[in-house]
């Protein structure tokens, strides 16, 4: 349980860090946060010979908000962003999702961006970044790209980011006020991975449904985005959706696996009945506010 | 493999060590400082017993690099009594309420209840037992522990 030897530099600005990522030629790992890293460094599933902490970075923490999005700098910690107001004006189905990962003692040193780089495919945050139609921005001393969420993760912990790229922000497009928030998660105890979990957003104008951004998490090798389900909702009321064959078909597009706590049919039946309920709570909500 | 020079302060005192990068600073305080009444469990994370103070928050010592510390300011259970071993308030309600059994997991609880009741905080009993969800307590002594926290914040608002 202790991490194998590794070389350790902490740069100062970006650029620094960039050369870092450029010299350690896919040896080189970026520390945030750390509060899944050490984990799998203590574990020795992963064992780089150079780690780059990025904590002393100012660039890189901080949220912004304007020209319809909100940019999340990646080392902003998901305990600041819970206490960062405007964010929860904002994004509050972000917020929510944020709330639910890990503890409170894990909140006060884990990031918004290193969670939704590694891309544990239970985790709350990689989902709400596909279900809200975030956008990834990386940089290499190449330039800088931007990667929808939704094209960003390819299996467990496994993104198509490169070995010389770095997040430097994720940006969530707005989202209409009044918005709803489509949350909820099965989990074991409160903090650990979920086994089934659902987030996303709901827009109603004049009663009908105008926008949906739903995805599963711990239900497929990567967050499972409900691409059908949102376009079947699309123009309905929600008096007018058969929830039934909305989740069957939300149910559809995932991939769940088996592992020690739950098997995949347990996932998918998990996952059919809080589908149909969490929305339409949600949505009951949404009416009534 | 990199050494690293870090000053640091530990419950009031200041440090200067060397320290390998790999070392955790759970490690650190324990093994260089002789901070044992820190206790290392899972030493990934998911227990809770190795939670300690770093610059006014509550964190996972086995979770962060020692070489990560330099500069920061840090509380562990051995700095939270008065000099004269007078109880802080956390400790007194644990004492009080039997919220402990074999106490290995105590010193992670004392850490987060004690940064969360600290200075101008004064937390609902709910945002105190939520708190809770991150120490695991294998005496299941838990009802001790909820006790004490009524009571710890039964007395905030008198």
């Amino acid at each position: 349980m202790k991490p194998a030897p590794f070389d350790y530099v902490v740069p100062d600005t970006v650029e620094e860090a960039l050369e870092h990522l450029d010299r350690g030629a896919g040896d080189a790992t970026i520390l945030a946060g750390g509060q899944t890293l050490l984990p799998l460094l203590a574990l020795r599933m992963s064992t780089p010979g150079v780690i780059i902490d990025i904590n002393r970075i100012p660039a890189l923490q901080g949220i912004s908000f304007g020209g319809g999005a909100t940019r999340i700098a990646p080392v902003t910690r998901q305990n600041a962003a819970l206490g960062n107001g405007d964010l929860a004006a904002a994004l509050p189905m972000l917020t929510t999702a944020i709330a639910h990962v890990g503890h409170f003692q894990t909140r006060n040193r884990g990031t918004v961006g290193g969670s939704i780089s590694l891309g544990e495919p239970a985790a709350e945050l990689p989902a709400a970044a596909v279900a809200l139609g975030a956008e990834i921005e990386a940089r290499s001393l190449n330039g800088e790209r931007r990667i929808p969420a939704e094209e960003f993760y390819i299996g467990p912990y496994a993104s198509v980011l490169e070995m010389d790229e770095l997040v430097t922000a994720i940006h969530f497009p707005d989202w209409a006020p009044g918005s709803i928030t489509v949350f909820h998660e099965v989990a074991r105890r409160p903090g650990d991975f979920a086994l089934v979990g659902l987030v996303g957003a709901l827009t109603l104008e004049q009663g009908r449904i105008a926008r949906a951004g739903l995805a599963w998490f711990g239900m497929g090798p990567t967050p499972m985005k409900a691409a059908q389900a949102e376009a079947a909702l699309i123009g309905q009321t929600p008096a007018q959706v058969d929830w039934k064959a909305v989740a069957d078909l939300a149910v559809s597009e995932t991939d769940p696996f088996d592992d020690h706590s739950a098997d995949a049919d347990y996932r998918r039946n998990v996952g059919r009945s809080i589908f149909a309920r969490t929305l339409a709570e949600a949505l009951d909500q949404g009416a009534m506010a | 493999m990199s050494d690293h020079a870090i000053t640091l302060t530990v419950n009031g005192r200041q440090y200067t060590e060397q320290v390998e990068a790999r070392m955790t600073l759970g490690d650190f305080l324990r093994e260089k400082l002789g901070q044992t009444g820190l206790h290392l469990a899972c030493e990934h994370g998911v227990c809770g017993a190795c939670t300690i103070v770093v610059d006014g928050l509550a964190v996972r010592s086995c979770l962060m690099f020692a070489v990560q510390a330099d500069g920061t300011e840090i509380t562990t259970v051995e700095g939270v009594a008065a000099a004269d071993g007078t109880l802080n308030p956390v400790q007194q309600a644990m004492r009080e309420c039997h919220a402990l059994q074999c106490g290995f997991c105590t010193p992670g609880v004392v850490m987060t209840l004690t940064s969360l009741t600290t200075g101008e905080n004064e937390p609902s009993e709910e945002a105190l037992l939520k708190a809770m969800s991150g120490h695991l307590c294998r005496c299941t002594g838990y009802q001790g522990i909820r006790k004490a926290i009524k009571q710890l914040t039964a007395g905030e608002a008198a």
